[in-house]
């Protein structure tokens, strides 16, 4: 399989403070990445250092095209779609708006249109509110109106940041199952950061497990779910 | 009952403007979150702009499309060179630079036009609108252009994508990067816009107050009262409120004793200074609704 993503020696900084320490990782083309660690181990901020929203140093490469020093806007024009943490909601728009804002640097009228169709027959809850302030979806909705505003790019990479935090199980489970037929059936790579690390690793076919800003595992999804040393030192569970 | 009429529909036409200045403080509000004290002074150099192409020989429509034009280039210029490399400043950082414009553009503007009050031409006439004494042509005018201006915008703002993505930009900056909107050039859009609109508003008001460098200041400060009392989060309640201020206005000058035309203006930082104790999101301020 090729390799999409492709992250060599990256070390980012907040101010003075070097929250990653020289972290490498790729992935191929179609597969579903999880990226896992505790709070702090600096897994949003390898999210946010591929969208270069934070200062960072070390090579990023998608598609064979270095994505260093460009601006978060003109990276989403590569096919990377960013779900950030607490999932970016614009909550004064209509859920609507939100998914047209999704396509917003597509040029295809007609195929946003008939996208917006294809993600209320994804997720209807999105098309029972399609009218609706943003900001009056439950945290569940949210989310799924995260992920389908990030869709509408018609992305080849989406990043997803904790998509499970703050809710129920079993939306976590609904959620988690809309991803894994994205991923099969839509062909989009996914990167995903969790804490949820038994979820995640049930999902993903690659995973790397980060420790204060390095990566200190890496593998296939179910070896790491069936080791139980890692699963205990690393993972918690 | 003639006269509470003739001053109610008075206090629309400058309250059109008021709206009109309203709206522009408050685009750039949303965009960058600042006052733009020096808005008045822009709208006044437009002015003079438009002045000086019909000192040129150059008709009333034309030299009204061309100075837009310029207002709304030289808005953009402001941000880019000014504030855009002030945009991670303190808040004072940014309050000195835009006294600093106020007080450039004043300057310039009596140094390239000297401070003797000039005479504005209106395209509408002065003679009575429709036959009717209780409004002039002029203030029909006033309030008819505001109405398509206004007008314009929300169709700009609601229906076309580049206004969705200034919506966007305002609300949650991050996200709109996040969804490959460069929210820079966003806020530089919103200040040529915000800069022509005040451009409308300085010369549809010149034939009333006359042109001189000084003309837009009580202007600005019915602006500023009426995006206070409107909410400064809310475009359309800047509008509201520079109708509401207009009308205000006129009656407390003729029914109130003693406050007559020279009291006018306190009235409007009583009103500014009311609200903000009373109500500080102001009357349209949004309320976000939100569910955790």
């Amino acid at each position: 399989m090729t390799t999409l993503l492709n992250v060599k020696d990256l070390r980012a900084y907040y101010g003075q403070v070097q929250a990653l320490h020289g972290l490498s990782f790729s992935l191929s083309e179609g597969s579903l990445t999880t990226l896992l660690g505790a709070n702090g181990a600096g897994k949003t901020t390898t999210l946010r250092a591929i969208c270069n929203m934070v200062r960072s140093t070390g090579g990023i490469e998608f598609d064979g095209k270095p994505l260093n020093n460009r601006s978060t806007e003109s990276i989403v024009r590569f096919g990377i779609a960013h779900v950030p943490q607490g999932r970016g909601t614009f909550t004064t728009m209509t859920v609507e708006e939100n998914l047209q804002l999704g396509a917003i640097t597509r040029k295809d009228s007609a195929g946003i249109v008939s996208d917006i169709e294809r993600m209320y027959a994804h997720f209807p809850v999105l098309k029972q509110r399609h009218t609706q302030q943003a900001g009056t979806l439950s945290g569940g909705e949210q989310q799924m109106l995260a992920v389908a505003r990030a869709l509408m790019l018609r992305p080849r990479l989406m990043l997803l940041d904790e998509p499970s935090f703050g809710l129920a199980p079993l939306v976590v489970r609904d959620l988690f199952g809309i991803l894994g037929k994205i991923n099969r059936e839509d062909k989009v790579s996914i990167l995903v950061v969790e804490q949820n690390a038994q979820l995640a690793l049930e999902l993903a076919d690659q995973a790397y497990v980060i420790e204060t800003g390095r990566i200190v595992m890496s593998g296939n999804a179910k070896d790491i779910a069936n080791n139980e040393e890692i699963r205990k030192s690393y993972l918690g569970y | 009952m003639e006269l509470f009429t003739n001053q109610v529909l008075a206090g629309i036409a400058t309250g059109a403007i008021y709206a009109c200045m309203a709206l522009a403080v408050v685009m750039i509000y949303q965009a960058i979150d600042h006052l733009n004290f020096a808005q008045g002074e822009m709208a006044m150099f437009s002015t003079f702009i438009s002045w000086q192409l019909m000192q040129w020989g150059i008709p009333y429509w034309a030299a009204f499309v061309i100075t837009l034009a310029l207002s709304f280039v030289g808005g953009i210029a402001i941000e880019r060179i000014l504030f855009k490399p002030l945009a991670k400043a303190p808040v004072l950082t940014n309050v000195a630079g835009f006294i600093a414009l106020f007080a450039i553009i004043n300057s310039s503007a009596g140094l390239i036009w000297d401070f003797t009050i000039k005479q504005y031409p209106t395209p509408f006439g002065s003679s009575p609108f429709l036959g009717s004494q209780l409004i002039s042509t002029h203030q029909a005018g006033m309030i008819g252009v505001t109405v398509l201006l206004l007008l314009g915008l929300y169709f700009f703002f609601q229906y076309t994508k580049i206004g969705l993505a200034m919506r966007a930009a305002a609300s949650v900056p991050e996200s709109a990067r996040l969804v490959g909107i460069n929210t820079s050039w966003m806020i530089a859009l919103g200040w040529g816009m915000a800069s022509a609109i005040g451009a409308i508003a300085g010369m549809l008001i010149a034939p009333v107050v006359f042109l001189e460098p000084n003309m837009m200041g009580g202007v600005l400060i019915y602006g500023f009262a009426a995006a206070v009392l409107g909410g400064l989060t809310s475009p359309f309640g800047a509008v509201v409120g520079g109708f509401l201020v207009g009308v205000f206005e006129n009656l407390a000058g003729t029914y109130i004793p003693g406050v007559g035309n020279e009291l006018k203006l306190p009235i409007a930082l009583a009103l500014i200074i009311s609200v903000l104790v009373v109500k500080p999101a102001g009357l349209f301020g949004r309320h976000i609704v939100k569910r955790v």
